[in-house]
């Protein structure tokens, strides 16, 4: 089952329509609908909050404002406790911290009532100076979370008095020292935007009382087990009382790994006894969720004339918005899941802050600070190299380590590593020889390569964990329960086949039922892409101790040793004489009848000690109008290591969309204020996202080097493959033009500035 | 006020407000398949059929519907089985929250075009969106899709 292209388990009924998404299955047709009021302005205390009127609205059953929910701070961010989040936010606060933070909570029985009664809410605000420079922020006269009553689940450096939210460094070496010793040295500064998240279906939950008298929330969520934390923190109830849901989610890229929907429909469910929904608008979901975090980093690089790097030292700040959820840690991973390639350059230095300010949360979203990192690592190399005269490839090459590397800042030592087979191959793909640097196609275009190379890790080591129960059913079929998160990539079906294989069966034998709190045992949840890996595992030790049991049973049954059965399809025979055997359909029934009964199950538990690296190298042909600037991607080539590939099909529609999300990254999606904090990129139109004609041709290959500690020598996909198109276009229109632009997208009016600027330097 | 459709051949009394739009009316009605992914007719999740057309039901008053046929992806599933095991294959619906959309925009683009060519079907299926596959998956399965009706003599785009 390992290695084949099987068709993805849920498949059917996504592609009949099926009612399988969360507004699909509210079933209470007295459903109560919430919409929350927001915040016109990025910082402001209210004064006064008048609902008198909008309650009187015919079909509106209650209006909540701040006082009248819990006055409990909780963190929106889906991370294993102690969470590295500063508790800073309320379902309903007097302030409000951003263009779009919530005021009201407006709950009725439809949604005219509803829509009308927001506009009859009547608030009056003390108006406060926001903050929306990150460089301003640190020390501005605007305190955005003064409150004492910040709960940081361990010390990370937080001070809410100067709008910081941590502090982080890593290193190895002395870096000033180095750079005493190098030949040539060149600092840069580096912006990354924020990126919009854009995952078809909005953020969304859906909750009523069971027969239990417990709340169950379904909802479009990446992580069940730390949104019920979360959500139970906030309402004030214990986690006990609480049961998750995700069905199927239409997309997430961490997104939905953020309690935003959730808290609401709990509280109110909880308040009015009621089922309640709320739904986001797309509106609301590009201006009141989160977003990646936007970052600004200085780097000093220096290197002998060879091109052997000799120190590099990173100072970064990252915005994270009006709350801290993910700050702390997207600052860490940006040189965590970056530099360790680079464990070969004797020093190291990553100094990082992360800020409050008055926008738009910053939350997880593919790549979690590694995609800015990646980028401006990449690019400080690919501009040293461009210094140099060698080819950004060589530089690369002779930098990285390889399989076998251990200390510096590699907290466990790599065990599997595909970086020259990487490289050699992407080169061949795209042509690199014929075609490095450009080649004029005419007066105006120009063609040009580039590239990039990126590694990731596999989830969180010594902290993620994942447990699995994986039974015999009555005919003698299997069903995997497992708390994790399939949110659209196919990982219940990459489980099912590592279950088929541990079990020697096929797909058609094995059930997946995911992401229920009371059904499926803990996991982690779907982030830091960690599924295939860390559930993966949980799986291969539960399916060996459910063969033992098969086989005793066995045993038992034909009178023959155990040691000499084997576990086939649908049967356990003799391994020598396959005439005698014995159906697992005549196991399973019999596991369930009589005093000698015994359910055939095992569960098992899988918490990681290391975070296994996945590669990949990205080379990309663009097309450069030098009349506009306009950036066309033509070709962009992907050779990922993701360890052995489970799932070749799934595996490769994660590379190709992830170099598509990075292409819009790097080239068209941008995130625009207007002076007083509104986004302004708030919809399809102003956002862009990249369509079907604005990507051009993607080529993959796998090059898998075996993990030995990976379920069948796997890694991870998931994230590793959004890094490199932004330093790689950008590597490719320095090729083109001999511009690097520093400040993400690369937009044909930067393009053009900076070719102009260079122009009219050289006269 | 009350209106009379036919959803998928078959005919529907109802009252609606004559604000409402068609994709409300049918997920009211249970027609599920019909998903909202923005509110400025931009992302293509919503495409249905009005008299064989496409339509974006986000943005078609319900009541303009009236007397015409109105077709989701409910009442041609085994019509649209034959492109989407192609996507099947491919891995290509992933999430699958645009995919309703997306496939009644391909069956309403193999009775539009003839014989088109990869550039003509990327332009005519621009407007769906999707996130999570970046788009290569679909485009095999639909020229897989495409092929196979040829291989077998079936289709428009032979004559």
């Amino acid at each position: 089952m390992i290695g084949k292209g099987i068709r993805k388990v849920d498949s059917e009924s996504i592609l009949s329509g099926q009612p399988i998404y969360t507004d699909d299955l509210v079933f209470h047709k007295d459903v109560l609908i919430i919409k929350l009021l927001r915040s016109p302005h990025a910082f402001a205390r209210i004064k006064n909050i008048n609902i008198d009127r909008a309650k009187k609205v015919e079909g509106i059953v209650e209006i909540y404002t701040y006082k009248d929910v819990p006055q409990v701070r909780y963190s929106e961010s889906g991370e294993s406790y102690p969470d590295p989040t500063p508790y800073d936010r309320m379902l309903l606060e007097p302030i409000v911290r951003y263009v779009g933070d919530e005021v009201a909570i407006i709950v009725g029985e439809d949604e005219v009532a509803v829509e009308k009664a927001m506009k009859l809410v009547k608030v009056e605000y003390e108006v406060l100076e926001p903050v929306l420079d990150l460089i301003k922020a640190e020390g501005h006269s605007s305190i955005i979370h003064p409150e004492d009553d910040i709960f940081c689940p361990f010390d990370f450096g937080f001070n809410g008095k100067k709008n910081i939210v941590s502090r982080f460094k890593l290193g190895k070496g002395d870096v000033e020292e180095e750079f005493k010793n190098c030949d040539l040295v060149i600092e840069r500064t580096y912006h990354t935007q924020a990126q919009a998240h854009c995952m078809m279906e909005t953020h969304r939950a859906y909750s009523y009382i069971d027969a239990n008298g417990r709340i169950v929330v379904i909802s479009s969520n990446q992580s069940a087990y730390h949104m019920r934390r979360q959500t139970a923190k906030a309402i004030g109830l214990p986690v006990s009382k609480l049961r998750f849901i995700k069905p199927r989610i239409g997309g997430g890229f961490g997104g939905k790994n953020v309690a935003l929907a959730e808290p609401y429909v709990a509280f109110v469910t909880w308040k009015t006894k009621r089922p309640s929904k709320l739904i986001y608008t797309r509106k609301e979901t590009f201006a009141a969720s989160t977003s990646r975090h936007e970052m600004k980093f200085d780097v000093k690089i220096g290197s002998d004339l060879e091109g052997n790097i000799k120190a590099i030292d990173i100072n970064s700040i990252n915005n994270t918005g009006a709350y801290g959820a993910n700050g702390t840690v997207v600052t860490m991973e940006a040189a965590q899941n970056v530099l360790p390639v680079y464990n070969k350059v004797p020093a190291i230095r990553y100094r990082g802050k992360t800020v409050y300010t008055n926008i738009v949360s910053a939350g997880p979203l593919r790549g979690y600070g590694a995609t800015q990192g990646t980028f401006i690592t990449d690019t400080a190399i690919n501009e040293l190299s461009s210094k140099l005269g060698i080819e950004p490839v060589e530089i690369k090459l002779n930098n990285t380590i390889r399989k076998g590397a251990e200390g510096g800042i590699l907290k466990n030592p790599i065990k599997s590593l595909n970086v020259e087979k990487c490289i050699e191959r992407g080169k061949e793909l795209i042509g690199w020889d014929e075609k490095y640097p450009n080649k004029e196609i005419n007066s105006t275009k120009v063609r040009a390569v580039g590239m990039s190379i990126a590694i990731h890790g596999s989830g969180i080591a010594n902290i993620d964990s994942a447990t699995v129960i994986v039974q015999m059913v009555e005919d003698g079929t299997y069903i995997l329960l497992t708390g994790s998160s399939d949110l659209g990539t196919g990982s219940d079906t990459v489980l099912a086949q590592i279950t088929a294989e541990s079990l020697n069966t096929n797909m058609d034998r094995i059930t997946v039922y995911s992401g229920d709190t009371d059904a499926c045992p803990y996991d982690t949840g779907a982030y830091a892409s960690c599924t295939t890996y860390l559930t993966g595992n949980a799986i291969v030790r539960a399916c060996a101790e459910l063969k033992d049991k098969i086989l005793k049973i066995a045993e038992a049954k034909l009178n023959i040793p155990a040691l000499f059965l084997e576990l086939k399809e649908d049967r356990v025979c003799h391994k020598e004489d396959e005439s005698i055997y014995v159906f697992l359909s005549i196991l399973g029934q019999e596991s369930v009848l009589g005093p000698d009964s015994e359910v055939l199950m095992a569960n098992a538990t899988f918490g990681m000690p290391e975070s296994p690296r996945p590669f990949i190298a990205g080379f990309v042909e663009i097309e450069l109008d030098k009349s506009t600037g306009e950036v066309k991607v033509i070709n962009y080539v992907a050779v990922v290591d993701c360890g052995t590939v489970i799932n070749p099909n799934l595996a490769r529609i994660q590379v190709e969309g992830g170099i598509t999300q990075g292409i819009g990254l790097a080239l068209y999606e941008d995130v625009k204020y207007s002076d007083s904090g509104r986004l302004l990129t708030d919809s399809f139109i102003q956002y862009n996202v990249p369509s079907k004609k604005d990507i051009g041709d993607i080529i993959v290959e796998f090059q898998p080097d075996y993990e030995p500690t990976g379920p069948f020598g796997a890694k991870s996909i998931g994230e590793v493959v959004i890094h490199t198109p932004p330093p790689a276009i950008a590597n490719a229109v320095y090729n083109a033009v001999g511009v690097y632009i520093r400040d993400l997208p690369i937009t044909s009016e930067k393009v053009y500035m900076a070719m102009k600027e260079s122009k009219d330097n050289k006269d | 006020m009350k209106v009379t459709l036919t959803i998928n051949n078959s005919n529907r009394t109802l009252d609606v407000r004559p604000d409402e739009f068609l994709l409300d009316t049918l997920r009211r009605l249970g027609y599920l398949s019909v998903q909202r992914g923005c509110d400025t007719s931009s992302c293509g999740l919503c495409a249905i059929w009005v008299d064989d057309e496409i339509v974006l039901s986000c943005t078609y008053l319900t009541v303009r519907a009236t007397g015409k046929s109105i077709t989701t992806l409910e009442g041609v599933r085994d019509e649209a089985k034959k492109f989407t095991d192609f996507l099947a294959d491919e891995g290509a619906e992933q999430c699958g929250y645009c995919a309703p959309g997306f496939i009644m925009t391909v069956l309403a683009m193999e009775k539009e075009l003839i014989n088109p060519s990869e550039e003509e079907i990327c332009h005519y299926l621009n407007g769906n969106l999707c996130r999570c596959t970046g788009y290569k998956g679909q485009i095999r399965a639909v020229k897989k899709y495409l092929e196979s009706k040829v291989a077998r003599g079936e289709g428009r785009w032979l004559q």
